[in-house]
């Protein structure tokens, strides 16, 4: 063979080397939730449109989902995350503090405390609402069954608790002991306890277990549109809380992997008006007042607090309520 | 000492490798879990692990766990059997189905035994009327824990049935043994160290399981909350500590109960040698 074979060879090699660096090509992974698959699915092609229309070259995001406490898990285990986009803000803190993975003012990176939508508390009851459950003391009565997944496990179900908590404080002039009292009965009421958001789902709807789900109104009106409308109803309780959902870079991997502006902008993304309209037709609450206002119709106005406002913050919540013997252990440990 | 020669070569490299097969694969693991669990205090791992709610999941796992090996012992032997002993049609098929739980992703499995448990299901909704409710209690654990113990305890007496000849059972009989007779003095000794072993692999195999009875428990504390699911319940509140304490109870438990088992195998097989 002559020399002159190998030397096309090498400069072959060197020349797709070359084109390889200059189209940069750049993949994201993003971890994130269970129940934020359908919402991504939607997101990633609108963003990596815009990406190349910018003419910033092909971009793929990939995606992770899965219990969000687990997620964030593997994530600080090594899993090569650059942005995480989860459903309660420990979730994230807890990758400050293993190893600083993300940055300590994560939430002063982006609008909204970085959190680019938010859902809402809601029942779900059989269509007609037979058992006439309008608000969160009707969840309480005796004889009625309620479907809550494990606040222990799940994002959603500790949500649901805290919903139950924060409004029975309001009622009760911020008494505890009947807020515990409360929350209590309302649990008496669980005959069942699934890990997740979906598990519940699945309960409530395709087992015919309980009078009543409790979950995240985008879930909600989902299952009444996917399942039929025919069969289900949401209720609005007239005092809910709001979940939001927050994003962050993880800095450590996108240094590393060279990919800080690509993360940056998909998390931008989220927060600009095409990113908020897909959002908002997935029945999460986008934060833009103008994309709010065109869907109006989708999100009926309600009285909401949050944990941050109203509870004490998320490290104040966990240490009183979830942590082992604290009030859900105590609650649970009386029936 | 003197050094033998053993009839097969390599001795040395054959336990070289198992050595450090077995140490990859299964000892450095599980000795990760003491390692972290050792990090907590007497006192504060013994909090952890007696903790009256995990406590009471260990009575549910370890507790349903034997039953439903029990259990699957007696209905395994009958199995096993009727496919050695018997010919019918379909035997080929029925043979191949018992191996199904093993194939199958243990969360199918839930999701399948809740379908038809629940109250709107095949058999739930005529249990539920008559006041027996299966998915969604310890029952439906139980359900779940045959249902993936089963293949064990076929799989292990299967061989050891078709190695006893009918002729031993004849000879029995010719001796003036009655039917009972040959069942209790002659088949079963033989079986015996190979039913253990089986009730053995599917005692472990249910302790351990997780998949499939999640969906089906209804997870309530107290009642129905299997050990593995408090070991993931600490997870999810990054106690990482918390859950390899309890994780290192079961799998002392586990080795016990293992190591008693292997016992009364060694002395039910030596039994059955000094019997022949």
């Amino acid at each position: 063979m002559s020399i002159s074979f190998y030397f096309r060879v090498l400069v072959a090699v060197l020349a797709s080397f070359a084109l390889s660096v200059g189209a940069q090509e750049v993949t994201l992974l993003n971890v994130s939730y269970d129940v934020s698959r359908e919402l991504y699915k939607d997101i990633n092609p609108a963003f990596a449109a815009e990406w190349q229309a910018a003419k910033k070259g092909v971009i793929t995001v990939n995606q992770s989902h899965g219990g969000s406490s687990k997620q964030a898990l593997s994530v600080a285990a090594g899993l090569e995350a650059d942005v995480v986009t989860m459903n309660q803000s420990p979730d994230i803190d807890i990758l400050v503090e293993r190893g600083g993975l993300v940055a300590a003012d994560w939430k002063q990176r982006f609008p909204y405390e970085a959190a680019p939508y938010t859902s809402v508390t809601v029942f779900l009851v059989r269509k007609g609402n037979p058992k006439g459950i309008k608000d969160w003391a009707d969840l309480a009565r005796p004889g009625i069954s309620v479907i809550v997944p494990n606040p222990k496990t799940s994002g959603n179900g500790r949500y649901t608790y805290l919903a139950a908590w924060g409004q029975a404080l309001q009622k009760n002039g911020n008494d505890a002991a009947r807020a515990k009292q409360f929350v209590a009965a309302l649990f008496k009421n669980v005959p069942v306890l699934d890990g997740g958001g979906r598990g519940a789902t699945t309960t409530f709807t395709q087992r015919g277990m309980g009078d009543a789900l409790v979950t995240f109104e985008n879930e909600a009106v989902l299952i009444a549109k996917e399942i039929g409308e025919d069969q289900f109803d949401v209720v609005y309780p007239p005092v809910t809380i709001e979940a939001a959902a927050p994003v962050a870079e993880v800095e450590n991997v996108t240094k590393r992997r060279g990919t800080h502006a690509a993360a940056v902008a998909y998390l931008n993304f989220l927060f600009s008006g095409a990113g908020q309209d897909i959002i908002a037709r997935h029945y999460f609450r986008p934060r833009d007042p103008a994309v709010l206002k065109k869907y109006a119709a989708r999100f009926p106005a309600v009285r909401t607090f949050t944990v941050e406002n109203a509870l004490g913050g998320w490290a104040n919540v966990q240490k009183t309520h979830f942590a082992d013997g604290a009030i859900y252990d105590q609650i649970t440990e009386q029936r | 000492m003197s050094r033998q020669h053993n009839v097969l070569p390599g001795f040395n490299l054959a336990l070289g490798y198992t050595l450090v097969y077995l140490s990859l694969m299964v000892l450095i693991p599980l000795a990760a879990v003491f390692i972290k669990a050792s990090n907590l205090s007497f006192g504060e791992f013994w909090n952890v692990v007696s903790a009256p709610r995990v406590v009471a999941s260990y009575k549910v796992s370890f507790g349903l766990s034997l039953v439903a090996a029990a259990i699957n012992s007696v209905f395994g032997v009958l199995l096993a059997w009727a496919l050695v002993r018997y010919s019918f049609p379909g035997r080929k098929l029925v043979d191949a189905l018992v191996d199904l739980p093993f194939a199958l992703p243990t969360a199918v499995a839930g999701i399948a035994l809740t379908a038809i448990y629940a109250k709107n299901g095949w058999v739930g909704q005529i249990l539920e009327p008559v006041g027996f409710q299966v998915a969604y209690t310890p029952w439906g654990i139980l359900v779940a824990l045959i249902f993936i113990g089963l293949p064990f305890v076929v799989r292990t007496v299967q061989p050891i049935l078709e190695d006893l000849e009918m002729e031993t059972e004849e000879a029995a009989a010719s001796l003036g043994a009655n039917r009972g007779q040959t069942i209790r003095r002659v088949v079963l000794p033989a079986l015996l160290p190979a039913l253990l072993t089986g009730f053995a692999l599917a005692f472990a195999r249910a302790v351990g399981e997780y998949g499939s009875v999640i969906f089906i428990a209804g997870n309530m504390p107290f009642v129905s909350e299997i050990t593995p699911l408090m070991i993931i319940t600490k997870l999810e509140q990054y106690d990482y500590v918390g859950a390899t304490a309890v994780a290192a109870v079961m799998l002392v438990l586990s080795f016990i109960l293992l190591l008693v088992i292997n016992f009364l195998q060694a002395w039910s097989s030596g039994r059955v040698r000094k019997g022949r």
